[in-house]
């Protein structure tokens, strides 16, 4: 195994120990973890379902408040991805040293990337569970069909964890990542039907949002909410999957350059 | 076999040459020093031999197998002190230890077994749960000791591991490494600390500008290149002393307001300071330091 910075990745099991270490910091933190997963998506739903639902009235053929929910599972998955993949894998990385550490070990950092990778992906998990709760106690969950929900959250964080990986090895500091927020995150909220449908925007402006990830994570998850089976499913899913292929794979390679050298 | 055998090992970034041909080889049971300034490439060496550098040229055969192409089955069984403080700071001492452990893929029973002994080894048996904020940065140090130790390994590179210390901390870390090595253990040391050096390693190489200039155990190197004894004058008039006496010794240099004369037989040149009282003098033999120094120079590294 000579050190190919383009190679492919290599997998192995071991990736399983850096993801318990993650795993273990998190449960010391869980309680105030878990809350924030539970609040904000509540506050979300409720402020804006209510408040805004209010002068909307229904949207596509639904309250606003069942509208807003499925939104508020795409931004908040990707959000919890996004977080633990800047700034905290970050902080493994540049601050603590924390990878440096693991790399001294029979582990590589293509395992690193990987379980950094599937460990942001598990706290979108975690935090989908929790708007999944939290939309089952407004009341907004009709069928089972919403559990889908559930898989949904670890797709989409396993994209924005590999796109935040990327932006991760390029990152001098915490503060480079406000570039990432303001030109990729912020566009993909307010382009990507979380708050509005998409086809309020001009055709010029659906044409970008229509290649984003997160619209397809929200034409997932609206019918889903709403107890109807996604159509084109499978090309909404193959966007996701693609996004988050391309990107690993280019975080990978950048890591490897920063890292191995 | 050897535990580590480096062979004509060659890195360049752009056109700076960071390693220029360096070969070494440990045997089993040795301590070995790598000494060398600031920039001299002895981390980079470090981080091929441990497979997270490709080299240019040149071979690493690591406890035997061929690295960067074994380096995951060769840090199986090597140990690691780095030279930044890389612990988990969200961990106790004892989470550090087991979490440490499973990156290497030990039985939880193993490593229930195996921390108790380590934390008694490091010293840190009542500090098994405290938190990082709380060791102070010997504890640290003892405890990053303990950490690689947690695979039983053959071989331990220990990078600057006294770096920052107070003595008291220093002389339990060199007192732990003399019972690795009285373990059969085998040790890779870098340091800038020359007594260090002296102390603990049977072979050392000191290295600069990515090539290793001399190797060999602490004495030969000092019979090889300096003379055996040293005068240190320092004081007003020194500049004037030197001046006039400077042919009684084989060799002089200065480093700010104090001039080392290096030579065979002090006490012509002892003689010559017995009417001048505001110079002072110390008489010592020569140490593995003046070694460095005249194979280095004197100029800073930054």
């Amino acid at each position: 195994m000579r050190i190919k910075i383009f190679g492919p990745p290599r997998f192995s099991f071991r990736f399983v120990s850096i993801w318990r270490r993650n795993f273990l910091v998190w449960r010391k933190f869980a309680v105030p973890s878990m809350l924030g997963n539970l609040a904000d998506p509540a506050l979300y739903m409720l402020g804006l379902g209510y408040g805004l639902g209010r002068l909307v009235g229904e949207v596509n053929g639904m309250p606003y408040i069942s509208f807003i929910a499925a939104g508020t599972v795409c931004y908040g998955t990707m959000n919890s991805a996004t977080f633990e993949s800047l700034y905290s894998a970050f902080s493994r990385m540049h601050v603590q040293r924390t990878w440096d550490a693991i790399l001294n070990t029979p582990t590589t950092l293509d395992d690193v990337i990987i379980a950094e990778t599937v460990w942001a992906a598990s706290k979108s998990l975690l935090s989908g569970i929790a708007i999944l709760a939290v939309i089952s106690v407004i009341g907004l969950a009709d069928t089972f069909l919403v559990l889908w929900i559930v898989p949904l959250a670890f797709l989409v964080g396993l994209t924005f964890a590999s796109l935040g990986l990327v932006m991760n090895a390029l990152s001098p500091n915490y503060d480079f990542f406000l570039y990432y927020f303001t030109l990729v995150i912020t566009p993909m909220v307010l382009l990507c039907g979380v708050f509005f449908p998409v086809a309020q925007l001009p055709d010029a402006l659906q044409a970008v949002s229509s290649v984003l990830p997160l619209t397809h994570a929200v034409q997932i998850a609206r019918p889903l909410v709403n107890g109807m089976v996604p159509g084109d499913l499978l090309t909404h899913i193959l966007v996701l999957l693609a996004y988050a292929a391309v990107a690993f794979y280019v975080a990978l390679v950048l890591s490897r350059r920063r890292m191995l050298q | 076999m050897h535990m580590l055998e480096v062979t004509d090992l060659r890195k360049s970034y752009g056109d700076v040459e960071v390693l220029r041909g360096v070969s070494l080889s440990l045997a089993r049971g040795e301590c070995y020093g790598l000494l060398g300034p600031n920039g001299a490439g002895k981390t980079t060496t470090l981080r091929a031999c441990l497979g997270l550098v490709e080299p240019d040229a040149g071979s690493i055969s690591l406890l035997g197998l061929s690295v960067p192409t074994f380096a995951r089955e060769a840090r199986l069984r090597l140990g690691v002190v780095s030279q930044t403080d890389n612990l988990d700071p969200d961990f106790t001492v004892v989470e550090n230890l087991l979490v440490y452990g499973r990156y290497f893929g030990i039985p939880e029973q193993t490593l229930q077994e195996r921390i108790p002994r380590l934390l008694e080894f490091s010293e840190l048996a009542a500090r098994a749960d405290s938190k990082m904020l709380e060791l102070s940065g010997g504890m640290k140090r003892r405890l990053t000791l303990a950490r690689a130790l947690i695979n039983d390994p053959d071989l331990v590179f220990l990078d600057e591991p006294t770096t920052g210390l107070d003595p008291q901390a220093r002389h339990v870390i060199w007192d732990r490494m003399k019972q690795l090595l009285a373990r059969g253990k085998t040790i890779l040391l870098t340091t800038h600390f020359m007594d260090e050096a002296e102390r603990l390693c049977s072979r050392l190489s000191i290295m600069d500008d990515g090539r290793i200039i001399s190797t060999g155990s602490p004495q030969e190197l000092i019979a090889r290149h300096i003379e055996p004894e040293v005068l240190e004058v320092y004081g007003e008039g020194t500049q004037q002393w030197v001046n006039t006496h400077a042919s009684l010794a084989d060799r002089v240099e200065s480093a700010g307001d104090t001039v080392f004369c290096y030579l065979r037989h002090a006490e012509p040149l002892i003689a010559t300071l017995e009417n001048r009282p505001s110079l002072r003098y110390l008489h010592r033999r020569a140490n593995l330091e003046d070694v460095f120094l005249k194979l280095t120079g004197r100029d800073l590294r930054d």
